[in-house]
């Protein structure tokens, strides 16, 4: 499995913590089916943990980028926390990074949402 | 003198499970001549992208058609090719990603990674059918052989 994903939830937020790679292929459709069956049931303050994430290509760019999305369409919020440098620069580079709200600290992102 | 070039060619099926095998190989063609482990690691990206898309966009996962990598190993710089044999695209029409209104578009950044992490990235026709992509990073000067801190290990091995 490229992408391990852990869920947690703290009050209404839920946290998945990411594990592994997001890649084309397997790992960007974990994740796109991991926020699809929160949405689903009503779960729509979410965090993405990517600090286990060690590899994210364009494709798995673009599935945060549709999750952040979608997830917004739902009446929701989708922010990221943890994110590793190289994921960062990935964002940077196609100027994601204003576009997501990301945060360092978990109970700040969970603050966020009150 | 005449300066050596080295070929490493791999071929691989038009199946998202072969990429993993393309970025093994540059990951150590990278390390072997000595790229830092930051380059090697966009390179690796670049190289990536270039074959998801022959597979995605070029072959649309035809099992008949395969992609076709090529790395030339020069003195000064590493070249990665990359053909696909499907039918072809003008990558001038493509929408810019960084373009405000395209910013949450879910594809379509791949070739723009791929031009910042590679020295040069050139999209042909080729002549046969299908696209060849043509990508080359600049090789750091080699250091000289001779190195201080390994002198002075030989020399406090020689002291003890």
């Amino acid at each position: 499995m490229q992408l391990e994903i852990r869920e947690r939830a703290v009050g209404d937020v839920v946290i998945l913590e990411m594990f592994g790679k997001i890649t084309i292929g397997e790992g960007s459709v974990q994740l796109r089916d991991a926020v699809s069956k929160l949405l689903d049931s009503g779960r729509n303050k979410i965090v993405l943990n990517l600090g286990g994430v060690g590899y994210v290509d364009s494709s798995g760019i673009g599935e945060l980028v549709s999750r952040y999305t979608t997830t917004k369409n739902a009446g929701g919020r989708l922010k990221l926390l943890n994110l590793p440098k190289k994921i960062k620069d990935l964002l940077m580079i196609t100027k994601l990074l204003t576009v997501f709200e990301i945060y360092e600290d978990e109970q700040a992102a969970l603050d966020s949402f009150q | 003198m005449m300066l050596a070039e080295n070929v490493v060619e791999l071929t691989i099926a038009s199946q998202l499970e072969y990429i993993d095998l393309v970025t093994t190989l540059t990951d150590n063609i990278t390390s072997m001549i000595g790229f830092d482990e930051e380059s090697a690691y966009w390179i690796n990206m670049a190289v990536r992208e270039s074959v998801a898309n022959a597979v995605e966009h070029g072959n649309k996962y035809d099992q008949q058609k395969s992609v076709d990598i090529r790395y030339t190993i020069g003195v000064d710089a590493l070249r990665v090719t990359v053909r696909d044999y499907g039918e072809g695209f003008d990558p001038a029409t493509l929408p810019d990603p960084l373009d405000p209104n395209n910013l949450l578009n879910p594809a379509g950044r791949g070739i723009l990674y791929m031009r910042t992490f590679m020295d040069s990235v050139e999209y042909d026709r080729h002549p046969e059918g299908g696209m060849i992509v043509s990508m080359s990073k600049r090789r750091a000067p080699k250091q000289p052989s001779h190195d201080v801190s390994e002198g002075e290990h030989k020399r406090d091995a020689v002291g003890n």
